[in-house]
């Protein structure tokens, strides 16, 4: 259609800059149909469920409506259109849909904690104690968070410690030596993925604390973290590693480089950004284990800094020892923890996408600015030397 | 090529074959490689100890009971002992075969939206988005279960039961449908759903351009490309991701803690109040045995195996079917 326009133009006037047609893909028949049915939906739904059907409870209305709007959009749509094309419309109504469900059930997860934690973590007292002057029926503003949440932190940096190194070297072993050997390696690592958090913490409760006889310990429990979180560093950042050009490679090779101080100098550093994503996202992953924490870290109401002695507890172990109490003031604490770890995810997840998300290579916003910071300096002392 | 080439000029030169080039790594080289490789193998060895130490702890409990262990329907660990899985190991499947039902084609359809129908200036978010529901704390799903879900799906578990006809509690109370298999299985479907959406997106978005192209040109609509196109190349990726959803199904352990009851008898009326699972099991039970020669911790070490083994199998294979479909990223 475009070429037609451009045909029927009269020679004389000079071409205008070609820009290509907008073609939409929503019409003004679509959106009616879509709000129209919905509407009629909606009232046929009120009719129904309130005043006919013996039925209660918002949930049942919503899936009626649905449902009907469904029926609704179909008949409407088949009206006026043929049948592959109806078909076509009501599939991309109905998929994006889920869409919508997904966003809607992640916003609900995070408000929901966030509304009914805010009780919590508006009391100063709840970031500054512990559980160590708090009895049974203490109010919420007796007691709070302190101990578990230097407990996370300290599991944590532990895990992290122990899992990164390990990780990234396995990712290196699947993306740069690669070879027939490494494919049991990768399949074993996309099984451990997914493999029930809670062994973890019976794998360490049955070595590391019985067989080898470490105490129940912030340290125990970093290692079992570090078994969850080992798969996902390696299996991220071997994607990462995987998107690096090879053509670096090569020319690393080509200038007499080893393999080590290719990837030393030159994968590793090209993936970077990706990398950290990799090490953040498991990171955010790891800080809302409770299971295996649940076996090995011990419980304590009290402070304790130090990870290696004694019993220590992390903020999703804090949330599950309070929610099982049953009084309203520990589940408000437990929402409250809630709140705090969610938020921690959050900080580590935005962190993850400042920092990554990129392809290897890509500048981010801050290196850009700074390149052109040094352009402008360079072109300035260059016009100052040549005035 | 080149050696082609020269022969078809230069005739005379008969045996113009390149030179076989040998790499020899460098000790350096050879050291790196060395610790790549014990690093990467080092998967192996963990998974190798798990399965050795969960062994010889449960050694006691699969002596003591044999055979039975897997038949016997209760869990009663002081003396008269008497204990096993038949009731806790089909509650837990039950869970994980309810969230797959729910799981799978939600997860499938949130895929197809992102990588198909969203906008691409919504395309980023989303993904984001779905990896943000993996990086939800197992902790945060089973509040959310038990405080904001239970109160407003027991009216629908109800409805279920009354039109389906298989549950009927002779006074229809609420507190009959609560902390059920159904719930469970619905609030382990919403952590499952990341992991199949993320994994058949990312294969569904390798669909050749070109055959979408070709499908378009043949008249096809958008769903029709999606169903001759998109949908039979993305069939591997997806099998594989259900089977690691599975695998994430049946070991999930905090959230059902939270919303079950125990139970002690199967049954597959999954509206019905109380469940139960190996993992919450362990969960549960494991500071009830602090002597490590207990025959109790003995006997969560053996379900704890039971679980472990079951888990790696069907992860592997969903492994090993994800990797054959991701077969642009084969190991070179």
């Amino acid at each position: 259609m475009a070429t037609d326009i451009a045909t029927e133009r009269p020679a004389t006037q000079p071409p205008a800059a070609d820009v290509p047609l907008r073609i939409r893909s929503v019409t003004a028949a679509d959106m009616v149909t879509l709000v129209g049915a919905a509407a009629g939906a909606l009232a046929l739904d009120w009719v129904l469920y309130e005043r006919v059907l013996p039925f209660s409870g918002a949930l049942g209305f919503w899936v009626c409506w649905y449902v009907l709007f469904l029926v609704f959009y179909t008949s409407i749509a088949s009206l006026q259109w043929d049948r592959l094309a109806v078909q076509d419309k009501v599939v991309q109504v109905a998929l994006s849909t889920f869409g919508v469900l997904a966003t809607a059930i992640v916003i609900d997860q995070v408000a929901y904690t966030l509304v009914r934690g805010f009780a919590a973590v508006r009391h100063s007292t709840f970031w500054t104690q512990t559980m160590a002057s708090a009895g049974p029926l203490s109010p919420i503003t007796v007691g709070g968070i302190a101990h578990a949440l230097v407990g996370t932190l300290e599991m944590l940096a532990l895990s992290t410690f122990m899992s990164v190194p390990l990780g990234i070297a396995a990712a290196v072993y699947l993306a740069e030596v690669g070879g027939r050997a490494a494919r049991p390696v990768r399949t074993l690592v996309d099984a451990m993925t997914s493999l029930p958090d809670i062994i973890a913490g019976l794998f360490i409760l049955a070595f590391i604390v019985l067989t080898i006889g470490v105490p129940k310990s912030g340290f125990a429990a970093s290692l079992a973290l570090a078994i969850t979180m080992l798969p996902i560093v390696a299996r991220a950042a071997e994607t990462v590693l995987r998107i690096v050009p090879g053509t670096l490679r090569e020319a690393s090779y080509a200038l007499g480089g080893s393999q080590w101080r290719t990837v030393l100098m030159v994968v590793l550093p090209t993936a970077r950004s990706g990398l950290a994503t990799a090490v953040v996202l498991a990171m955010a992953r790891g800080i809302g284990e409770t299971a295996p924490v649940l076996l090995v870290a011990g419980y304590s109401r009290v402070m304790n800094v130090n990870p290696f002695a004694n019993w220590q507890t992390s903020l999703p172990l804090y949330t599950y020892d309070e929610i099982q109490s049953p009084e309203t003031a520990d589940h408000i604490r437990a929402f409250g923890a809630g709140f705090v770890l969610i938020i921690l995810v959050l900080i580590l997840f935005t962190i993850a996408r400042r920092i990554g998300g990129g392809t290897p290579g890509e500048l981010t916003r801050r290196q850009r600015r700074r390149i052109a910071r040094q352009d402008a300096a360079l072109r300035r002392m260059a016009e100052r030397t040549m005035g | 090529m080149p050696s082609e080439a020269q022969t078809q000029v230069m005739p005379a030169v008969p045996d113009d074959t390149p030179r076989t080039i040998v790499a020899r790594p460098s000790t350096g080289d050879k050291i790196f490689r060395g610790i790549l490789r014990a690093s990467g193998w080092s998967v192996f060895v963990i998974t190798g100890l798990i399965l050795v130490f969960l062994i010889l702890r449960a050694l006691k409990a699969f002596k003591f009971m044999g055979f039975a262990f897997l038949t016997t329907s209760a869990w009663i660990t002081q003396s008269p002992q008497h204990f096993g899985i038949a009731a806790i190991l089909p509650f837990g499947v039950l869970i994980a075969l309810i969230a797959m039902i729910i799981a799978v084609p939600t997860g499938i359809a949130i895929a197809l939206y992102i990588s198909e129908y969203a906008p691409p200036r919504l395309r980023q978010p989303l993904i984001a988005l779905i990896d943000l529901m993996a990086a939800i704390p197992s902790i945060i799903f089973g509040l959310w279960g038990l405080f904001f879900l239970m109160p407003r799906i027991l009216g629908f578990e109800s409805w279920l039961g009354r039109h389906l006809g298989f549950y009927k509690p002779s006074p229809a109370l609420a507190s009959n449908y609560a902390n059920s298999t159904f719930i469970a299985g619905v609030v382990v479907s919403l952590m499952v759903i990341p992991i199949v959406t993320s994994l058949s997106r990312q294969v569904f978005s390798q669909a050749p351009q070109g055959e979408r192209e070709g499908a378009y040109a043949l008249g096809s609509t958008r769903w029709g490309m999606i169903r001759t196109v998109v949908l039979p190349f993305g069939r591997g990726g997806v099998i594989g991701a259900t089977m690691l959803g599975l695998g994430r199904a049946l070991g999930e352990t905090i959230a059902v803690t939270l919303i079950i009851v125990p139970a002690w008898h199967f049954t597959f009326n999954m509206l019905q109040s109380g469940s139960n699972s190996i993992a919450s099991r362990i969960a549960v039970d494991f500071s009830s045995y602090p002597d490590p020669r207990s025959m109790g911790l003995s006997a969560l070490m053996a379900a704890g195996l039971v679980l472990f083994a079951m888990t790696l199998i069907v992860n592997t294979l969903g492994a090993v079917v994800i990797g054959r479909s991701r077969s642009g990223q084969a190991t070179g």
